[in-house]
C-alpha cells in the first residue's frame, strides 16, 4: 500500500477512536435533519434544496474542526518528525491527510441519504439535481478539506489551525456576495472564484468544466501549498 | 558500498541568527558504536536531524548510506532506523497496531510483518504491553517501542537521539547490551549527556561543545589526550623535610606540578600532575630509590572521562589547566 493510504488509514481510525468522528457527524445529521425535517412537515415541501443551500455555510464550521488537528497536532506532539523520517514523501503526508478528512466528511454526507430516500419515498425526487448536488458537495468538500490542510500545516495549534481555515473558506464565501458591489469588469472574476457559486452550477445538474477545473484547482492548490509549508522546514 | 556508512563534511546550521552547527566533519565506519556526547543544546540532535533528513543543512554536505541527505532523502531513509528525542509516538495506537503501521509505511511485506513485529517486540521486551495503547505506557515502555519501532525493518544504520533517557537502570543495562550487540554488525549513532553510558556501549565518540566538534576518538584515546593523568605519591620521609621531598619530585622531567596533600607520622603524601603522557611512575620509584625515601604507595590516576568532557565543553575553562601547568613547569 502506498505511504498515503497507510497514513489515511491510520488517521481515519484516530478519528473513530476519539470522539471527534462522532461529534462531527451526530451534530451534522441533526443539524441537516432538522433542516430538512422543518421543511418537510412545516412547508409540506419533500425537497432537498434547503438542505443542498446550507451547505456552504455549514461546511466552513464542520470542516476546519475535522481538519484543525491534523498536521497542527502532530507538529505540536512531535509525532512529525518520527512520521517524516520514515521514508516517506511530503506530498504523500499531505494526500494521505487529505484523504482521511474526506473519508469523515463522505461518511457524514453518506448519512444524509436518508433524505434523499424520504423524498423519493414521498414522490419523484429529481434526479438531476440530487445527483448533482452530492456531486457538488463532494467536489465543494475537497474544496473545504483542502484549504483545513492547508491551514492546520501552517501553525503547531489547532485552535490557530480552525481559525485560519475559517477565515480563508469565509473569505472564498464573501465573495459570491460581494460581486454586486464591484466593477463590471471584476465580477466575472470574483464570482468565479467564491466557493460555492460552483456548487449551485452543479447543484442544477449541470456539470460544466469550468466548476469542476475550479474544485480541482483549489484542492491542488491548498494541498500544495500545504507541502510547500510542510517542506519548509528543510529550506531555512 | 563502501565501509563508511555516515560521511558529514562541514556541517553547518543556522537557525535564524543562532549558529546551532559549526563546520562539522566526521565519518562512522560499518561496525562501529559512535556515541555524540555534548551538553544539552550542543548541537547533537540538530546534527542527528540532518542525517534523518528531518532537516536541512544550511552548509556542508552529509552522506549516509551512500545517499546525500539532502538529494536522495528518500534513500537515505530506507536505510536508517531513527529514535527522536523524547520518543513521540501516537499515543492513540496500541504498540502492536503502531509498530504495524511503522511495518506499513516502511513498504514491509504485510505477510512477513506481523511475524517481524513479534521478534522486534520480544527482543526490546514489550511482549507484555503488545495490546496497550502507547498514551498508557511509562516512559520506559515508550523508549523500547521507539526502538523497536527504529530497529523493525533490520536497518544498515540506527541514529538514536538519548536512547537511555527514562529508563530504570536494569532497563539500561539491557538497553546497552541491545545496541552493542547491533552494533556488531550495523552502525550506530547513539547521543547522550550520560558519561558512563558511552564508556559503557561506544567505540567511538564524538565531543561536540557550542556546535563545534571537540574531540574524536576512542573512549581510551580521549583519556590519554587528557595530559598526562595524576599520580599520588606516599613516601616515608625518614626525617627529610617534605618541601625538600616535593621540590626533588617537582624537578622530575615531565612533572608539570607537584603538591603537598598531607603529612602524618612522618608519611607524606603528595599529588603530581604530569605535562605530557609520559609514564612518571618509572621516575618517582627511581627518585624515592636514590634519595633513600620509603615508597609507601605510588598510584596513577588516569583522567576520566568526565574531565575529558569537562574541560572541552566547559569553553572558559578549558584553557586554564594548560596554561598553569605550562607557567608552573618554567618556575621548576
Amino acid at each position: 500500500m502506498s505511504p498515503a493510504l497507510v497514513i489515511s488509514r491510520r488517521e481515519i481510525r484516530t478519528y473513530f477512536n476519539s470522539p471527534v468522528a462522532y461529534i462531527v457527524v451526530t451534530v451534522f445529521t441533526i443539524l441537516t435533519g432538522y433542516l430538512f425535517f422543518t421543511q418537510l412537515f412545516v412547508e409540506k415541501q419533500a425537497d432537498m434544496r434547503a438542505f443542498f443551500n446550507i451547505m456552504p455555510l455549514l461546511f466552513m464550521f464542520m470542516v476546519p474542526a475535522i481538519t484543525m488537528r491534523l498536521l497542527a497536532d502532530e507538529k505540536a506532539s512531535g509525532t512529525l518528525e518520527l512520521l517524516i523520517t520514515l521514508p516517506v514523501r511530503d506530498w504523500e503526508v499531505v494526500v494521505g491527510k487529505f484523504l482521511a478528512a474526506m473519508a469523515l466528511l463522505c461518511t457524514a454526507l453518506g448519512l444524509t441519504l436518508i433524505f434523499a430516500i424520504t423524498v423519493r419515498s414521498l414522490g419523484p425526487l429529481d434526479r438531476g439535481p440530487a445527483i448533482g448536488g452530492y456531486l457538488g458537495l463532494v467536489l465543494m468538500g475537497g474544496a473545504y478539506v483542502a484549504i483545513g490542510v492547508m491551514a492546520s500545516s501552517f501553525t503547531r495549534n489547532s485552535i490557530v489551525s480552525f481559525i485560519v481555515a475559517f477565515a480563508i473558506s469565509f473569505g472564498l464565501y464573501l465573495l459570491g456576495r460581494l460581486t454586486q458591489f464591484l466593477p463590471q469588469s471584476w465580477q466575472g472574476l470574483v464570482a468565479f472564484l467564491s466557493i460555492d457559486g460552483h456548487f449551485e452550477n452543479i447543484g442544477r445538474g449541470v456539470i460544466d468544466t469550468r466548476d469542476l477545473v475550479y474544485y480541482f484547482s483549489m484542492i491542488g492548490v491548498s494541498l500544495l501549498v500545504a507541502t510547500l509549508s510542510l517542506e519548509s522546514r528543510r529550506w531555512r | 558500498m563502501s565501509d563508511v556508512m555516515i560521511e558529514v563534511d562541514g556541517l553547518t546550521k543556522d537557525y535564524g541568527s543562532t549558529r546551532a552547527v559549526d563546520q562539522v566533519s566526521f565519518s562512522v565506519r560499518k561496525g562501529e558504536v559512535l556515541g555524540f556526547l555534548g551538553p544539552n543544546g550542543a548541537g547533537k540532535s540538530t546534527t542527528m536531524k540532518i542525517l534523518t533528513c528531518f532537516l536541512s543543512p544550511t552548509e556542508g554536505r552529509a552522506k549516509v548510506a551512500g545517499f546525500d541527505v539532502f538529494d536522495q532523502s528518500l534513500e537515505v531513509r530506507q536505510h536508517i532506523g531513527y529514535l527522536p528525542e523524547d520518543t513521540p509516538i501516537y499515543r492513540d495506537m496500541t504498540v502492536v497496531e503502531f509498530l504495524a503501521f511503522a511495518a506499513a509505511m516502511r513498504g514491509m511485506d504485510p505477510a512477513k510483518s506481523p511475524g517481524r513485529i513479534k521478534e522486534i517486540g520480544v527482543r526490546c521486551g514489550l511482549g507484555d504491553v503488545a495490546g496497550k495503547l502507547v498514551g498508557e505506557l511509562s516512559k520506559g515502555y515508550r523508549q523500547r517501542v521507539g526502538l523497536a519501532q527504529a530497529m523493525l525493518h533490520d536497518p544498515d544504520i540506527l541514529i538514536l537521539d538519548e536512547p537511555t533517557s527514562g529508563l530504570d537502570p536494569n532497563q539500561i543495562v539491557e538497553i546497552r547490551s541491545l545496541i552493542k550487540e547491533i552494533g556488531r554488525e550495523k552502525t550506530v549513532i547513539l547521543s547522550t549527556h550520560i558519561l558512563p553510558e558511552v564508556q559503557a556501549t561506544c567505540s567511538r565518540i564524538l565531543i561536540i561543545s557550542g556546535g563545534k566538534l571537540v574531540a574524536d576518538g576512542t573512549p581510551d584515546s580521549l583519556r590519554a589526550r587528557e595530559k598526562g593523568g595524576r599520580y599520588r605519591v606516599v613516601v616515608e620521609s625518614n626525617g627529610v623535610a617534605k618541601e625538600a621531598i616535593r621540590d626533588r619530585l617537582a624537578g622530575l622531567a615531565g612533572v608539570a606540578r607537584c603538591e603537598i596533600l598531607s603529612a602524618e607520622d612522618g608519611a607524606h603524601a603528595f599529588a603530581i600532575d604530569a605535562a605530557a603522557s609520559s609514564d612518571l611512575r618509572k621516575p618517582i620509584f627511581r627518585a624515592a630509590v636514590d634519595n633513600r625515601w620509603t615508597l609507601l604507595e605510588l598510584l596513577r590516576e588516569s583522567a576520566s572521562l568526565e574531565d575529558v568532557f569537562r574541560n572541552l565543553t566547559t569553553g572558559d575553562i578549558a584553557g586554564e589547566p594548560g596554561a598553569e601547568s605550562s607557567v608552573e613547569k618554567g618556575k621548576s
